[in-house]
Protein backbone atom coordinates (compact mmCIF):
# COMPACT_ATOMS: atom_id res chain seq x y z
CA UNK A 1 0.00 0.00 0.00
CA UNK A 2 1.08 3.57 -0.52
CA UNK A 3 -0.86 6.00 0.91
CA UNK A 4 -0.61 9.37 -0.75
CA UNK A 5 -3.95 10.80 1.01
CA UNK A 6 -2.37 12.85 4.28
CA UNK A 7 -4.96 15.71 3.59
CA UNK A 8 -7.45 13.11 4.09
CA UNK A 9 -6.47 11.48 7.24
CA UNK A 10 -3.17 9.96 8.41
CA UNK A 11 -2.38 6.92 10.24
CA UNK A 12 -1.95 7.07 14.09
CA UNK A 13 1.54 7.60 15.12
CA UNK A 14 2.81 4.17 17.61
CA UNK A 15 4.04 6.96 19.85
CA UNK A 16 0.86 8.56 20.07
CA UNK A 17 -1.18 5.17 20.76
CA UNK A 18 1.22 4.19 23.36
CA UNK A 19 0.54 7.85 25.47
CA UNK A 20 -3.44 6.87 24.57
CA UNK A 21 -3.68 3.12 26.11
CA UNK A 22 -4.07 3.85 29.58
CA UNK A 23 -6.88 6.78 28.76
CA UNK A 24 -8.38 3.82 26.89
CA UNK A 25 -8.02 1.19 29.61
CA UNK A 26 -7.71 1.36 33.46
CA UNK A 27 -7.30 5.74 33.47
CA UNK A 28 -10.84 6.19 32.35
CA UNK A 29 -12.18 8.26 35.00
CA UNK A 30 -14.32 11.14 33.61
CA UNK A 31 -12.19 14.34 34.36
CA UNK A 32 -14.93 16.42 36.29
CA UNK A 33 -14.58 13.89 39.22
CA UNK A 34 -13.37 15.29 42.15
CA UNK A 35 -12.01 11.80 43.48
CA UNK A 36 -8.34 10.54 42.46
CA UNK A 37 -9.66 9.08 38.90
CA UNK A 38 -10.85 11.85 38.26
CA UNK A 39 -8.39 14.25 38.98
CA UNK A 40 -6.09 12.23 37.48
CA UNK A 41 -7.93 12.43 33.75
CA UNK A 42 -8.46 16.29 34.48
CA UNK A 43 -4.61 16.76 34.82
CA UNK A 44 -3.89 14.44 31.79
CA UNK A 45 -6.56 16.98 30.15
CA UNK A 46 -4.92 20.20 31.72
CA UNK A 47 -0.82 18.73 30.25
CA UNK A 48 -2.55 18.87 26.98
CA UNK A 49 -3.89 21.95 26.29
CA UNK A 50 -0.49 23.35 27.52
CA UNK A 51 1.47 20.80 25.26
CA UNK A 52 -1.17 22.19 22.25
CA UNK A 53 -1.35 25.48 23.33
CA UNK A 54 2.81 25.81 23.21
CA UNK A 55 2.70 24.22 19.78
CA UNK A 56 1.28 26.88 18.31
CA UNK A 57 2.48 29.77 20.94
CA UNK A 58 -0.91 30.32 22.70
CA UNK A 59 -1.92 30.60 26.29
CA UNK A 60 -3.13 27.07 27.80
CA UNK A 61 -6.67 28.68 28.64
CA UNK A 62 -6.98 29.75 24.96
CA UNK A 63 -7.21 26.01 23.92
CA UNK A 64 -10.74 24.30 23.68
CA UNK A 65 -11.04 20.75 23.03
CA UNK A 66 -13.54 20.21 20.17
CA UNK A 67 -14.61 17.16 18.04
CA UNK A 68 -11.99 18.12 15.12
CA UNK A 69 -12.04 20.83 12.60
CA UNK A 70 -15.68 20.66 11.23
CA UNK A 71 -16.86 21.48 15.09
CA UNK A 72 -13.99 24.07 15.80
CA UNK A 73 -14.86 25.86 12.62
CA UNK A 74 -18.27 25.99 13.55
CA UNK A 75 -18.47 26.85 16.99
CA UNK A 76 -16.12 29.52 15.96
CA UNK A 77 -18.23 31.13 13.33
CA UNK A 78 -22.04 30.02 14.97
CA UNK A 79 -20.60 31.39 18.05
CA UNK A 80 -19.30 35.08 17.05
CA UNK A 81 -22.07 35.27 14.44
CA UNK A 82 -24.67 35.17 17.63
CA UNK A 83 -22.80 36.85 19.82
CA UNK A 84 -22.10 40.18 17.68
CA UNK A 85 -25.69 39.92 15.64
CA UNK A 86 -26.55 43.66 17.57
CA UNK A 87 -23.54 44.87 16.28
CA UNK A 88 -24.04 43.47 12.58
CA UNK A 89 -24.67 40.30 10.11
CA UNK A 90 -21.98 40.55 7.55
CA UNK A 91 -19.45 38.10 7.49
CA UNK A 92 -16.46 38.08 5.15
CA UNK A 93 -14.85 34.42 3.63
CA UNK A 94 -13.75 33.06 0.64
CA UNK A 95 -14.68 31.02 -2.23
CA UNK A 96 -12.33 28.02 -1.38
CA UNK A 97 -13.10 27.41 2.04
CA UNK A 98 -13.21 24.21 3.23
CA UNK A 99 -17.31 22.96 3.06
CA UNK A 100 -17.05 22.90 7.24
CA UNK A 101 -16.55 26.88 6.87
CA UNK A 102 -19.03 27.31 3.68
CA UNK A 103 -22.13 25.44 4.55
CA UNK A 104 -21.70 26.66 7.87
CA UNK A 105 -21.99 30.46 6.56
CA UNK A 106 -24.45 29.43 4.40
CA UNK A 107 -26.83 28.35 6.68
CA UNK A 108 -26.17 31.58 8.72
CA UNK A 109 -27.57 33.43 5.26
CA UNK A 110 -30.74 31.59 5.88
CA UNK A 111 -30.42 33.23 9.67
CA UNK A 112 -30.48 36.86 8.01
CA UNK A 113 -26.50 37.23 8.05
CA UNK A 114 -25.17 38.74 5.01
CA UNK A 115 -21.72 36.80 3.53
CA UNK A 116 -19.03 38.16 1.56
CA UNK A 117 -17.46 34.83 -0.50
CA UNK A 118 -13.86 36.86 -1.86
CA UNK A 119 -13.06 35.45 -5.10
CA UNK A 120 -8.77 34.31 -5.35
CA UNK A 121 -6.51 34.43 -8.21
CA UNK A 122 -5.32 31.77 -11.06
CA UNK A 123 -3.13 30.64 -8.00
CA UNK A 124 -5.73 30.21 -5.57
CA UNK A 125 -4.77 32.77 -3.38
CA UNK A 126 -7.18 35.48 -1.45
CA UNK A 127 -6.16 39.20 -2.03
CA UNK A 128 -6.21 40.87 1.70
CA UNK A 129 -6.87 44.46 -0.31
CA UNK A 130 -10.34 42.38 -1.55
CA UNK A 131 -10.70 41.69 2.06
CA UNK A 132 -10.38 45.03 3.35
CA UNK A 133 -12.47 46.29 0.57
CA UNK A 134 -15.13 44.67 1.64
CA UNK A 135 -15.20 45.12 5.19
CA UNK A 136 -18.09 47.65 6.40
CA UNK A 137 -19.87 49.08 9.61
CA UNK A 138 -21.74 45.68 9.75
CA UNK A 139 -18.90 43.07 9.30
CA UNK A 140 -18.63 41.03 12.34
CA UNK A 141 -16.36 38.41 11.27
CA UNK A 142 -13.80 37.35 8.49
CA UNK A 143 -12.79 33.87 8.04
CA UNK A 144 -10.07 32.92 5.52
CA UNK A 145 -8.46 29.41 5.51
CA UNK A 146 -5.04 29.18 6.21
CA UNK A 147 -3.82 26.49 4.28
CA UNK A 148 -6.15 25.09 1.23
CA UNK A 149 -6.85 21.21 1.63
CA UNK A 150 -7.23 20.14 -2.22
CA UNK A 151 -4.22 22.43 -3.03
CA UNK A 152 -1.90 22.99 -0.02
CA UNK A 153 -2.31 26.93 -1.53
CA UNK A 154 -1.01 29.29 1.89
CA UNK A 155 -3.32 32.02 2.59
CA UNK A 156 -1.75 35.47 3.68
CA UNK A 157 -3.14 34.93 6.94
CA UNK A 158 -0.67 37.94 8.56
CA UNK A 159 -1.98 40.17 6.28
CA UNK A 160 -5.47 39.53 6.69
CA UNK A 161 -4.62 39.53 10.40
CA UNK A 162 -3.36 43.27 10.38
CA UNK A 163 -6.46 44.75 8.52
CA UNK A 164 -8.22 42.53 10.72
CA UNK A 165 -6.74 44.21 13.93
CA UNK A 166 -6.97 47.55 12.81
CA UNK A 167 -10.64 47.38 12.03
CA UNK A 168 -11.20 44.90 14.89
CA UNK A 169 -12.84 42.61 13.33
CA UNK A 170 -12.77 39.25 14.70
CA UNK A 171 -10.66 37.19 12.31
CA UNK A 172 -10.65 33.14 12.48
CA UNK A 173 -8.91 30.55 10.09
CA UNK A 174 -9.49 27.30 9.56
CA UNK A 175 -5.36 25.91 10.29
CA UNK A 176 -6.57 22.45 9.94
CA UNK A 177 -3.99 21.62 6.76
CA UNK A 178 -1.22 24.10 7.85
CA UNK A 179 -0.82 22.86 11.77
CA UNK A 180 1.56 20.45 11.92
CA UNK A 181 2.67 20.79 8.18
CA UNK A 182 4.13 24.57 8.44
CA UNK A 183 5.44 26.42 11.65
CA UNK A 184 1.72 28.07 13.24
CA UNK A 185 2.30 31.13 15.84
CA UNK A 186 -0.82 32.88 16.88
CA UNK A 187 1.32 35.92 17.93
CA UNK A 188 2.47 36.50 14.13
CA UNK A 189 -0.91 36.17 12.63
CA UNK A 190 -3.39 38.20 14.01
CA UNK A 191 -6.28 35.72 14.60
CA UNK A 192 -8.64 35.67 17.36
CA UNK A 193 -9.64 31.91 16.39
CA UNK A 194 -7.80 28.95 14.68
CA UNK A 195 -8.82 25.54 14.03
CA UNK A 196 -7.28 22.68 14.34
CA UNK A 197 -7.33 18.99 13.62
CA UNK A 198 -5.96 15.55 15.10
CA UNK A 199 -6.15 13.25 12.88
CA UNK A 200 -4.74 15.19 9.83
CA UNK A 201 -0.84 14.80 11.99
CA UNK A 202 -0.81 11.48 13.31
CA UNK A 203 -3.26 12.20 15.76
CA UNK A 204 -6.74 10.09 16.31
CA UNK A 205 -9.72 11.00 14.67
CA UNK A 206 -12.50 12.62 16.56
CA UNK A 207 -10.88 15.32 18.06
CA UNK A 208 -9.28 18.96 18.06
CA UNK A 209 -9.11 22.24 19.15
CA UNK A 210 -10.17 25.56 18.40
CA UNK A 211 -7.92 28.61 19.66
CA UNK A 212 -9.56 31.41 21.54
CA UNK A 213 -7.25 34.10 21.90
CA UNK A 214 -7.87 36.03 25.12
CA UNK A 215 -10.84 38.63 25.12
CA UNK A 216 -12.67 37.29 21.77
CA UNK A 217 -16.73 37.45 22.23
CA UNK A 218 -17.02 34.13 21.81
CA UNK A 219 -20.40 32.26 22.96
CA UNK A 220 -20.70 28.70 23.11
CA UNK A 221 -22.64 26.59 20.58
CA UNK A 222 -22.60 23.09 22.29
CA UNK A 223 -23.84 23.86 25.37
CA UNK A 224 -24.79 22.04 28.87
CA UNK A 225 -22.07 21.11 31.49
CA UNK A 226 -19.24 23.91 32.36
CA UNK A 227 -16.49 22.18 30.50
CA UNK A 228 -13.63 23.83 28.29
CA UNK A 229 -14.45 27.40 30.31
CA UNK A 230 -17.85 27.06 29.36
CA UNK A 231 -17.36 27.62 25.70
CA UNK A 232 -17.98 23.84 24.69
CA UNK A 233 -19.99 21.59 26.86
CA UNK A 234 -19.42 17.89 26.79
CA UNK A 235 -17.24 15.18 29.15
CA UNK A 236 -14.04 15.23 27.79
CA UNK A 237 -12.39 12.64 25.23
CA UNK A 238 -9.22 12.50 27.60
CA UNK A 239 -7.84 9.07 25.05
CA UNK A 240 -8.44 11.03 22.14
CA UNK A 241 -7.13 14.64 23.43
CA UNK A 242 -4.03 13.28 25.52
CA UNK A 243 -3.25 11.54 21.51
CA UNK A 244 -4.16 14.97 20.07
CA UNK A 245 -1.53 16.43 22.09
CA UNK A 246 1.38 14.22 21.62
CA UNK A 247 1.11 13.94 17.79
CA UNK A 248 0.96 17.45 17.69
CA UNK A 249 4.04 17.97 20.06
CA UNK A 250 5.99 15.14 17.68
CA UNK A 251 4.63 16.85 14.25
CA UNK A 252 6.04 20.25 15.68
CA UNK A 253 9.16 18.77 17.32
CA UNK A 254 9.63 17.18 13.43
CA UNK A 255 8.39 19.80 11.47
CA UNK A 256 11.43 20.73 9.99
CA UNK A 257 13.73 17.35 9.04
CA UNK A 258 9.70 16.01 8.19
CA UNK A 259 8.75 19.25 5.55
CA UNK A 260 11.96 19.03 4.24
CA UNK A 261 12.01 15.36 3.14
CA UNK A 262 8.57 15.83 1.87
CA UNK A 263 9.06 18.56 -0.04
CA UNK A 264 12.24 17.09 -1.78
CA UNK A 265 9.88 13.91 -2.73
CA UNK A 266 7.34 16.42 -4.17
CA UNK A 267 9.83 18.25 -5.75
CA UNK A 268 11.20 15.31 -7.63
CA UNK A 269 7.62 13.97 -7.99
CA UNK A 270 5.77 17.17 -9.56
CA UNK A 271 9.01 17.79 -12.10
CA UNK A 272 9.34 14.05 -13.07
CA UNK A 273 5.22 13.92 -14.07
CA UNK A 274 5.69 17.24 -16.01
CA UNK A 275 8.22 16.04 -18.37
CA UNK A 276 6.96 12.45 -18.74
CA UNK A 277 3.21 13.36 -19.51
CA UNK A 278 1.83 15.30 -21.80
CA UNK A 279 -0.87 18.17 -21.09
CA UNK A 280 -0.21 18.12 -17.10
CA UNK A 281 -1.31 21.09 -14.63
CA UNK A 282 -0.41 21.43 -10.82
CA UNK A 283 -2.96 23.65 -9.45
CA UNK A 284 -1.57 26.95 -7.45
CA UNK A 285 1.98 25.77 -8.28
CA UNK A 286 3.66 29.22 -8.44
CA UNK A 287 1.94 30.06 -4.75
CA UNK A 288 3.30 29.35 -1.70
CA UNK A 289 1.66 25.53 -0.88
CA UNK A 290 2.40 23.45 2.16
CA UNK A 291 5.20 20.97 1.71
CA UNK A 292 2.94 17.85 1.03
CA UNK A 293 0.26 18.42 -1.29
CA UNK A 294 0.55 18.35 -5.14
CA UNK A 295 -3.02 18.99 -7.32
CA UNK A 296 -2.37 17.63 -10.44
CA UNK A 297 -4.88 18.05 -13.42
CA UNK A 298 -3.95 15.08 -16.16
CA UNK A 299 -5.80 16.76 -19.62
CA UNK A 300 -8.06 14.39 -21.61
CA UNK A 301 -9.21 12.27 -18.78
CA UNK A 302 -11.35 11.89 -16.00
CA UNK A 303 -10.16 12.01 -12.22
CA UNK A 304 -12.20 8.88 -10.59
CA UNK A 305 -10.85 7.04 -13.16
CA UNK A 306 -7.49 7.32 -12.86
CA UNK A 307 -8.57 7.14 -8.90
CA UNK A 308 -9.43 3.37 -9.65
CA UNK A 309 -6.98 2.97 -11.49
CA UNK A 310 -4.12 3.82 -8.80
CA UNK A 311 -6.57 1.78 -6.10
CA UNK A 312 -5.96 -1.38 -8.20
CA UNK A 313 -2.55 -0.84 -7.91
CA UNK A 314 -2.68 -0.10 -3.88
CA UNK A 315 -1.96 3.51 -4.52
CA UNK A 316 -4.50 5.93 -2.38
CA UNK A 317 -4.86 9.12 -3.41
CA UNK A 318 -8.16 11.40 -4.12
CA UNK A 319 -9.82 13.50 -6.33
CA UNK A 320 -11.66 17.12 -5.71
CA UNK A 321 -14.33 16.34 -7.88
CA UNK A 322 -16.42 13.29 -7.74
CA UNK A 323 -19.17 12.40 -10.81
CA UNK A 324 -21.72 10.94 -7.90
CA UNK A 325 -25.01 13.32 -9.03
CA UNK A 326 -25.29 13.44 -12.75
CA UNK A 327 -24.63 17.25 -12.01
CA UNK A 328 -21.76 19.03 -13.36
CA UNK A 329 -19.65 19.33 -9.96
CA UNK A 330 -16.00 19.64 -10.04
CA UNK A 331 -14.41 21.25 -7.34
CA UNK A 332 -15.39 24.24 -6.28
CA UNK A 333 -11.95 24.98 -5.00
CA UNK A 334 -10.40 24.74 -9.07
CA UNK A 335 -13.45 26.43 -10.42
CA UNK A 336 -12.87 29.30 -8.03
CA UNK A 337 -9.18 29.35 -9.41
CA UNK A 338 -10.32 29.66 -12.97
CA UNK A 339 -9.70 26.65 -13.65
CA UNK A 340 -11.87 24.92 -16.87
CA UNK A 341 -14.55 22.41 -15.57
CA UNK A 342 -13.38 19.91 -18.44
CA UNK A 343 -10.05 20.38 -16.80
CA UNK A 344 -10.58 20.61 -13.11
CA UNK A 345 -12.50 17.08 -14.10
CA UNK A 346 -9.30 15.19 -14.09
CA UNK A 347 -7.54 16.28 -10.82
CA UNK A 348 -6.08 14.34 -8.35
CA UNK A 349 -4.76 15.10 -5.14
CA UNK A 350 -1.35 13.94 -4.17
CA UNK A 351 -1.04 14.60 -0.17
CA UNK A 352 2.36 13.21 1.44
CA UNK A 353 3.28 12.10 4.59
CA UNK A 354 6.36 11.45 6.90
CA UNK A 355 6.80 7.85 5.82
CA UNK A 356 6.88 7.99 1.94
CA UNK A 357 9.89 7.23 0.29
CA UNK A 358 11.80 7.88 -3.07
CA UNK A 359 11.15 4.21 -3.88
CA UNK A 360 6.94 4.42 -3.12
CA UNK A 361 7.20 7.61 -5.50
CA UNK A 362 8.82 6.23 -8.01
CA UNK A 363 6.14 3.57 -8.22
CA UNK A 364 3.97 5.81 -8.13
CA UNK A 365 5.60 7.77 -10.95
CA UNK A 366 5.68 4.93 -13.27
CA UNK A 367 2.21 3.89 -12.46
CA UNK A 368 0.78 7.20 -13.72
CA UNK A 369 2.72 7.13 -17.06
CA UNK A 370 1.01 4.13 -17.90
CA UNK A 371 -2.22 4.97 -16.37
CA UNK A 372 -2.64 8.11 -17.79
CA UNK A 373 -1.92 6.38 -21.46
CA UNK A 374 -3.82 3.95 -20.97
CA UNK A 375 -6.85 6.31 -20.10
CA UNK A 376 -6.11 8.66 -23.20
CA UNK A 377 -5.90 6.09 -26.05
CA UNK A 378 -9.53 5.49 -24.81
CA UNK A 379 -10.92 8.95 -24.23
CA UNK A 380 -13.09 10.48 -26.55
CA UNK A 381 -11.36 13.96 -25.82
CA UNK A 382 -7.90 12.83 -26.98
CA UNK A 383 -7.40 12.76 -30.81
CA UNK A 384 -5.62 9.59 -31.92
CA UNK B 1 -19.09 -12.29 -6.82
CA UNK B 2 -19.23 -16.36 -6.88
CA UNK B 3 -17.81 -17.83 -10.01
CA UNK B 4 -15.60 -17.27 -12.96
CA UNK B 5 -16.97 -17.77 -16.09
CA UNK B 6 -15.92 -17.24 -19.64
CA UNK B 7 -19.46 -16.08 -20.54
CA UNK B 8 -20.22 -12.85 -18.20
CA UNK B 9 -24.45 -13.45 -18.68
CA UNK B 10 -23.66 -16.84 -16.50
CA UNK B 11 -23.13 -14.45 -13.67
CA UNK B 12 -26.13 -12.78 -13.71
CA UNK B 13 -28.39 -14.68 -15.29
CA UNK B 14 -31.28 -15.95 -12.32
CA UNK B 15 -31.08 -19.44 -11.94
CA UNK B 16 -34.53 -19.76 -10.02
CA UNK B 17 -36.90 -17.50 -9.25
CA UNK B 18 -35.70 -16.77 -5.84
CA UNK B 19 -32.41 -15.79 -6.87
CA UNK B 20 -31.89 -12.23 -7.76
CA UNK B 21 -30.54 -11.23 -10.56
CA UNK B 22 -29.00 -8.15 -8.86
CA UNK B 23 -27.78 -8.23 -5.12
CA UNK B 24 -29.58 -6.36 -2.31
CA UNK B 25 -29.67 -3.63 -0.44
CA UNK B 26 -28.11 -0.27 -1.48
CA UNK B 27 -24.70 -1.08 -3.85
CA UNK B 28 -22.02 1.22 -2.56
CA UNK B 29 -19.02 0.03 -4.57
CA UNK B 30 -18.07 -1.20 -8.08
CA UNK B 31 -18.43 -5.13 -8.68
CA UNK B 32 -15.40 -7.33 -9.93
CA UNK B 33 -17.17 -6.95 -12.97
CA UNK B 34 -17.67 -2.88 -13.96
CA UNK B 35 -13.95 -3.19 -13.01
CA UNK B 36 -13.18 -5.53 -15.34
CA UNK B 37 -14.80 -3.68 -17.95
CA UNK B 38 -13.32 -0.61 -16.73
CA UNK B 39 -9.60 -2.05 -17.34
CA UNK B 40 -10.26 -3.95 -20.15
CA UNK B 41 -13.02 -2.53 -22.00
CA UNK B 42 -14.86 -3.95 -24.98
CA UNK B 43 -14.64 -2.50 -28.34
CA UNK B 44 -12.66 0.17 -28.01
CA UNK B 45 -11.15 2.42 -30.94
CA UNK B 46 -12.59 4.62 -34.36
CA UNK B 47 -13.97 3.24 -37.12
CA UNK B 48 -13.29 5.31 -40.23
CA UNK B 49 -16.81 4.87 -42.69
CA UNK B 50 -18.51 4.03 -40.31
CA UNK B 51 -22.85 3.91 -41.16
CA UNK B 52 -23.60 5.13 -38.19
CA UNK B 53 -21.65 7.86 -35.52
CA UNK B 54 -23.14 9.92 -32.41
CA UNK B 55 -20.83 12.31 -30.01
CA UNK B 56 -23.13 12.31 -26.39
CA UNK B 57 -22.55 13.61 -22.83
CA UNK B 58 -20.47 16.73 -21.77
CA UNK B 59 -17.00 16.65 -21.06
CA UNK B 60 -17.47 19.72 -18.14
CA UNK B 61 -19.74 17.40 -16.46
CA UNK B 62 -17.44 14.58 -16.44
CA UNK B 63 -18.44 12.10 -19.64
CA UNK B 64 -18.79 12.29 -23.32
CA UNK B 65 -19.25 9.47 -25.70
CA UNK B 66 -18.37 8.90 -28.96
CA UNK B 67 -20.06 5.60 -30.89
CA UNK B 68 -19.65 4.12 -34.26
CA UNK B 69 -21.83 1.46 -35.43
CA UNK B 70 -21.73 -0.45 -39.22
CA UNK B 71 -24.55 -1.97 -40.01
CA UNK B 72 -24.73 -5.12 -42.14
CA UNK B 73 -28.33 -6.43 -43.71
CA UNK B 74 -30.02 -4.60 -40.71
CA UNK B 75 -27.91 -6.09 -38.06
CA UNK B 76 -25.15 -3.93 -36.08
CA UNK B 77 -21.85 -6.56 -37.61
CA UNK B 78 -19.34 -3.82 -35.70
CA UNK B 79 -19.40 -1.24 -33.54
CA UNK B 80 -16.29 0.80 -31.82
CA UNK B 81 -16.62 3.45 -28.91
CA UNK B 82 -14.77 6.14 -26.95
CA UNK B 83 -15.06 7.45 -23.89
CA UNK B 84 -13.98 9.73 -21.97
CA UNK B 85 -15.65 9.64 -18.11
CA UNK B 86 -15.57 7.91 -14.65
CA UNK B 87 -15.34 4.04 -14.10
CA UNK B 88 -18.83 4.03 -14.22
CA UNK B 89 -19.29 5.58 -17.50
CA UNK B 90 -15.99 3.74 -18.77
CA UNK B 91 -17.87 0.86 -18.14
CA UNK B 92 -21.30 0.73 -19.02
CA UNK B 93 -20.38 2.42 -22.50
CA UNK B 94 -18.42 -1.44 -22.74
CA UNK B 95 -21.26 -3.18 -21.72
CA UNK B 96 -23.77 -1.28 -24.30
CA UNK B 97 -21.62 -2.00 -26.94
CA UNK B 98 -21.49 -6.00 -25.79
CA UNK B 99 -25.00 -5.82 -25.29
CA UNK B 100 -25.78 -4.23 -29.07
CA UNK B 101 -23.27 -6.08 -31.50
CA UNK B 102 -24.63 -8.56 -33.47
CA UNK B 103 -28.57 -7.23 -32.71
CA UNK B 104 -30.77 -6.38 -34.92
CA UNK B 105 -31.87 -2.38 -35.53
CA UNK B 106 -35.00 -3.50 -33.95
CA UNK B 107 -33.33 -5.18 -30.90
CA UNK B 108 -30.79 -2.86 -30.62
CA UNK B 109 -33.68 0.00 -30.10
CA UNK B 110 -35.28 -2.00 -27.49
CA UNK B 111 -32.44 -1.61 -25.37
CA UNK B 112 -32.27 0.62 -22.16
CA UNK B 113 -29.90 1.81 -19.37
CA UNK B 114 -31.45 -1.01 -17.17
CA UNK B 115 -30.42 -3.87 -19.78
CA UNK B 116 -27.09 -1.88 -19.17
CA UNK B 117 -27.32 -2.06 -15.35
CA UNK B 118 -28.37 -5.82 -15.10
CA UNK B 119 -26.05 -7.32 -17.36
CA UNK B 120 -23.01 -5.69 -14.98
CA UNK B 121 -24.62 -7.04 -12.39
CA UNK B 122 -25.72 -3.57 -10.47
CA UNK B 123 -23.73 -0.64 -10.44
CA UNK B 124 -23.71 2.15 -7.38
CA UNK B 125 -26.98 4.29 -7.01
CA UNK B 126 -25.35 7.37 -7.53
CA UNK B 127 -23.76 6.30 -10.93
CA UNK B 128 -26.83 4.87 -12.20
CA UNK B 129 -26.77 8.19 -15.04
CA UNK B 130 -23.66 6.70 -16.33
CA UNK B 131 -25.49 4.10 -17.96
CA UNK B 132 -27.52 6.55 -19.84
CA UNK B 133 -24.55 7.15 -21.76
CA UNK B 134 -24.13 4.24 -23.53
CA UNK B 135 -28.17 4.11 -24.69
CA UNK B 136 -28.12 7.53 -25.68
CA UNK B 137 -25.11 7.01 -27.91
CA UNK B 138 -26.50 3.69 -29.42
CA UNK B 139 -29.83 4.93 -30.23
CA UNK B 140 -28.12 8.57 -31.83
CA UNK B 141 -25.68 6.33 -33.55
CA UNK B 142 -28.80 3.91 -35.05
CA UNK B 143 -30.56 7.51 -35.82
CA UNK B 144 -27.81 8.93 -37.63
CA UNK B 145 -28.06 5.20 -39.47
CA UNK B 146 -31.55 5.92 -40.51
CA UNK B 147 -30.69 9.28 -41.47
CA UNK B 148 -28.48 8.31 -44.01
CA UNK B 149 -30.48 5.49 -45.23
CA UNK B 150 -33.07 7.83 -46.10
CA UNK B 151 -30.66 10.40 -47.55
CA UNK B 152 -29.35 7.89 -49.56
CA UNK B 153 -32.57 6.96 -50.69
CA UNK B 154 -33.74 9.90 -51.54
CA UNK B 155 -30.97 10.73 -53.48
Amino acid sequence: MIYLDHNATTCLHPEVFRVMEPFLKEQFGNASSSYRLGREAKIALENSRKEVAECIGAKSHEIIFTSGGTESDNCAIRGIARNLRAKGNHIITSRIEHHAVLKTCEDLEKEGFRVTYLPVNAQGQVDPDDVRRHIGQETILISIMFANNETGVIQPVPEIGAIAGEEEIVFHTDAVQAVGKIPVHVDTLGVNLLSISGHKCHGPKGVGALYVREGTPLVPVVTGGHHEHHLRAGTENVPGIVGFAAALSIATRDLRTVSQKISQLRQRFEATIMSKIDGVQVNGMNAPRVPNTSNMSFHFVEGESILLHLDLKGIYASTGSACSTGLPEPSHVLMAMGVPARIAQGTIRFSLGKDNTDDEIEFVMESLMEIIAKLREISSLKEA
Amino acid sequence: MAKKSNDWRDLYTKKTEDEPALPDGPILFYNELVIEHFTNPRNVGEMPGADGYALVGDPSCGDQMKLWIKVEEGRISDIKFKSYGCPGAIATSSMATVLALGKTLAEAKKLTDDDVVLALGGIPENKRHCSLMGINALLSAIQDYEKNQERQNSG
